[in-house]
């Protein structure tokens, strides 16, 4: 393609001018180099290569959402009284006044009534911890989806986990901070999950609380914990997962000189900076949009906590629904014996459920690895429809989360749809285990049939929707060969075969197995399981048959065709 | 290339599309058209202008509007937090737009590569380091002399414990709490013979004559509401919220042909009144859904639901235990009054709770 370049705009070209004198910008760079001696790092870094695609936002929308979530958190915390101490209400919010709460609720509402642009802030706060935290878990399905986590980027998965389980503890102590009817109760049922833990539970619980549920103590410390410990902690952990993210260099979709040795795309000054800066003050800006105009959390129409008090349709902010789920629909299972009690009933649905849930996602790409025996290096992301196994695990687990969750609201499935809620509960009860496996297979089976498809578009090209009549009467659509660079995205992945891993490999040249070849013989399955039904892409003879026969259509990249079916 | 010329083998595994590589770049209007590139600069600065534009609206609305009760009126000029988030989210939202739509039309748009490294360090820089490591480890002595590594890490170990303990006073054991006359402890409430029922909230004691058939109460014991002669509360915030936390009752009156009195318990009624702890048995959550028909008593937080004809029974749900009785009787003056204290712990189950 020619182009008149003469017309081309000089501050556009992709070198810089050279300065005619030092600049003061290299003054100031050299006064920071003399004593930093950032300039080996930053000539690594400064044009540093970001691909671009919309999936690799969504990791930014969280870390925008975080430092979202600080400065309106600095704000609240200006005003907060995290303490326990009752007092009268005396606000501006007529229905409470007079009322005994807590200064951490009287506070909460002094924040909101009584301090301009106090509710603002605390719903911005609100509002950012909902995003930051779907924002992690729509990240974390991208990076599984595309085959992101592959070896080198196991350990920032595992970062990435810890991120998740943290922003949701970050969550529970954030929400149960106003000391309101709603987070009281969240506050009561987490002290009934606490004395249900064998052995130790009691004294986790009087040691928490300082004493008898609820005491004195439980705001001032889950106060710390939420303003200091768990985001100092999370801020660590965004670093690590940021300069393991640099040093990594993010991962590409596969295309025309899109190759897993290099990284193609826009450099770190300005575009990439720039897209990404500007992308915080959107993400902040339609935070104050949503706190500005969307009520969140009105701990004014619960009052203060009461033991006593409950309303009902109580749900917890929608990142803990899941277990809430679970701990509704699981049946009354208790054990007595020897003079003490086990809750089953409140042990699997929290304590147990959600740890292993969540130890078995930290673990996905350690068990894909181990079972394809993969030990390359992979930056080139694969379409969820290529890894159609993978991709079939992940929508299982995420149907048990939605159908879990879906069980946390059967209260309000029960009243808005007039269902019985003991239908919903018992359906529940064994949808849960039957669902994953239905989406599991309706999934993979619809990876396969895209694959097919997209092997049809390769060999066959396009349908044009022109239609001809022959002499003898027969009718045929018009197919055309796609470009070369639509057919090299579609066939630039990895064949199956190449990686699946059998027993044999294990036998010595006399033909003896190794010891440990059970192991090996359940590995060999479970690759087949993994790859088995999985389509791969056309081989050069299959385009070289399409071509000569002409079953369709001639496919010969970037011409035109006229050959009918 | 012809398929003679290659194995089968060869065939399968060749790449079946070349390369074609990275495509050519595509000039944009703003980089052709002086005119263009003139328009997007204006673009981009009328953004940030209106950036300006709302921050002073901010400013006004924050000094302007009034806050307080009427916080949720819109028009009467009360909307201080819809004002404030809608200026706020504007002047951030067009700051990040002006600097994104910088970036696309006017920014060089030249898409680079970069060539990627394998993650792992190089084979002499890994042996070198290893090397450093076990010259360390020798010149430190460690392997050699395991006296000092061994009880070295006896040392930090054992350090441990006065971490641990230092936790001690986070609070009291279970057992250092017990007062079954204050009604401390897990296995306590406030409940005593004698002590009356009143109505929560307004603490009005209760005559069993007061009660319909249907009626559900909400109650608890006199001493929580109680004031003294200057009309002071005898209890105070933590202590009424324990004591609520364990001793929040519930009176139903039904019809007393139909309750099924559980061994032991024919005379824990009156005239067809019965008493039951309001707190789940299991988490703990309040009580409040009565089903009248049916006696059933539904748990709004995770719909666990007791029969109330039927010693408190399990009827549904995830709780596994009867929710307790509470034995009442009439005190000289007709009033409603606790026979005893609970007689088994109220509230959900914890690890040293004798069940059986």
């Amino acid at each position: 393609m020619s182009v008149d370049t003469t017309k081309v705009a000089k501050s556009n070209a992709t070198a810089a001018a050279t300065p005619a004198k030092p600049s003061k910008l290299g003054g100031a760079a050299n006064w920071a180099d003399e004593r930093l001696g950032i300039g080996s790092m930053m000539k690594k870094n400064i044009r540093k290569v970001f691909p671009d695609h919309w999936s690799f936002m969504l990791g930014e929308i969280a870390l925008w959402s975080f430092v979202t979530l600080l400065l309106t958190g600095v704000f609240l915390t200006l005003w907060f009284v995290p303490s326990m101490n009752e007092v009268a209400y005396q606000g501006s919010y007529e229905q409470l006044r007079g009322v005994y709460m807590s200064e951490a609720m009287v506070s909460t509402m002094d924040i909101s009534f009584d301090i301009r642009g106090g509710l603002l802030m605390r719903q911005m706060h609100h509002w950012a911890a909902m995003i930051f935290i779907a924002s992690m878990m729509v990240h974390l399905m991208r990076v599984y989806l595309t085959g992101a986590f592959r070896k080198p980027r196991e350990i920032n998965w595992v970062i990435g986990m810890l991120l998740l389980l943290l922003g949701t503890l970050e969550g529970f102590t954030g929400y149960s901070l106003p000391d309101d009817l709603l987070s009281g109760t969240g506050v009561r049922a987490a002290d009934g999950f606490m004395k249900a833990a064998p052995v130790v539970g009691t004294y986790m619980s009087f040691f928490l609380f300082g004493g008898e549920f609820p005491g004195e103590s439980i705001i001032p410390r889950l106060y710390i914990i939420h303003v200091l410990l768990i985001p100092a902690l999370l801020l660590g952990l965004i670093a690590a997962h940021m300069l393991l993210l640099v040093y990594h260099k993010h991962t590409q979709w596969p295309g025309p000189g899109r190759t897993e040795q290099n990284v193609v795309g826009f450099p770190m000054l300005p575009v990439y900076a720039a897209k990404a800066g500007g992308f915080f003050f959107i993400v902040f800006g339609v935070t104050a949009l949503m706190g500005g105009l969307m009520t969140i959390n009105p701990l004014w129409k619960y009052g203060p906590y009461d033991p006593s008090k409950v309303t009902a349709g109580s749900q917890p902010d929608w990142y803990m629904g899941w277990p809430d789920g679970a701990l509704r629909i699981i049946p009354g299972w208790e054990s007595a014996f020897w003079g003490v009690t086990l809750s089953w009933n409140i042990l699997l649905p929290i304590l147990i459920l959600p740890i292993l849930l969540w130890v078995i996602v930290m673990m996905l790409p350690f068990i894909e690895a181990w079972i394809t025996g993969d030990k390359r290096e992979h930056h080139l992301l694969e379409r969820p429809r290529n890894a159609p196994t993978r991709t079939a695990l992940l929508v299982a687990l995420m149907t048990f989360y939605g159908l879990m969750w879906a069980a946390g609201g059967n209260d309000l499935i029960a009243i808005k749809f007039d269902m019985s809620i003991n239908a919903i509960t018992y359906f529940m009860r064994g949808a849960v285990f039957v669902g994953p496996v239905i989406a599991f297979i309706i999934t993979r089976r619809w990876c396969i049939s895209l694959q097919r498809h997209d092997n049809e578009r390769l060999l066959h090209g396009w349908e044009t929707g022109v239609v001809s009549r022959s002499a003898d009467g027969g009718f045929s659509e018009l197919h055309l060969p796609y470009t070369q660079e639509k057919q090299y995205a579609l066939t630039a992945r990895d064949r199956d075969e190449e990686k699946t891993y059998t027993s044999e490999s294990d036998v010595d040249e006399n033909g003896v197995p190794a010891p440990d070849t059970r192991k090996n013989r359940l590995r060999a399955k479970l690759s087949k399981f993994w790859y088995g039904p999985a389509v791969q892409k056309p081989t050069a003879a299959d385009f070289h048959e399409a071509h000569h026969h002409g079953d369709h259509a001639e496919v010969g990249a970037g011409e035109g065709s006229k050959e009918l079916h | 290339m012809s398929p003679n010329e290659i194995t089968p083998h060869e065939q399968a595994e060749a790449e079946p599309i070349a390369d074609p590589g990275l495509p050519a770049h595509q000039w944009r209007p703003t980089d052709l058209d002086e005119k263009a590139a003139k328009r997007a600069e204006r673009q981009v600065a009328a953004f940030f202008i209106t950036s300006i534009v709302f921050a002073i609206l901010f400013v006004v609305a924050y000094f302007t509007l009034e806050i307080g009760e009427d916080w949720d009126v819109f028009m009467g000029f009360g909307a201080s937090t819809a004002a404030l988030g809608v200026t706020l989210g504007m002047a951030l939202l067009l700051i990040g737009v002006g600097i994104i739509q910088w970036a696309r039309k006017l920014m060089g748009d030249h898409e680079i590569s970069e060539q990627r490294h394998p993650a792992v360090s190089s084979p002499e820089d890994r042996e070198d380091v290893l090397a450093s490591l076990e010259l360390g480890i020798a010149e430190s002595g460690i392997s050699r002399r395991p006296l000092v590594r061994n009880s070295l890490l006896g040392a930090v170990a054992a350090l441990g414990l006065p971490a641990v303990v230092l936790l001690r006073d986070l609070g009291p054991l279970p057992k250092d709490v017990v007062d079954p006359e204050r009604g401390k402890g897990l296995e306590h409430t406030l409940w005593k013979k004698g002590e009356r029922i009143v109505r929560d909230v307004i603490g009005t004691p209760i005559l069993a004559s007061e009660l319909q058939v249907g009626d559900l109460v909400n109650c608890q014991p006199e001493i929580l509401l109680a004031t003294d002669e200057r009309g002071n509360h005898i209890l105070h915030g933590v202590d009424v919220q324990v004591g609520k936390s364990k001793a929040s009752l519930i009176l139903l009156r039904m019809e007393p042909d139909d309750i099924t009195h559980g061994r032991g318990r024919e005379n824990w009624t009156v005239d067809g009144i019965v008493a039951y702890s309001k707190i789940c048995t299991h988490v703990g959550c309040p009580i409040s859904l009565n089903e009248r028909t049916t006696h059933h008593l539904l748990c709004p937080c995770h719909q666990s639901t007791f029969d109330l004809a039927d010693s408190g029974r399990v009827v549904f749900g995830p709780a596994a235990r009867a929710l307790p009785q509470l034995p009442i009787a009439v005190d000289g003056e007709g009033y409603l009054v606790a026979q005893s204290d609970f007689t088994e712990p109220v509230g959900p189950s914890y690890w040293e709770r004798d069940s059986k």
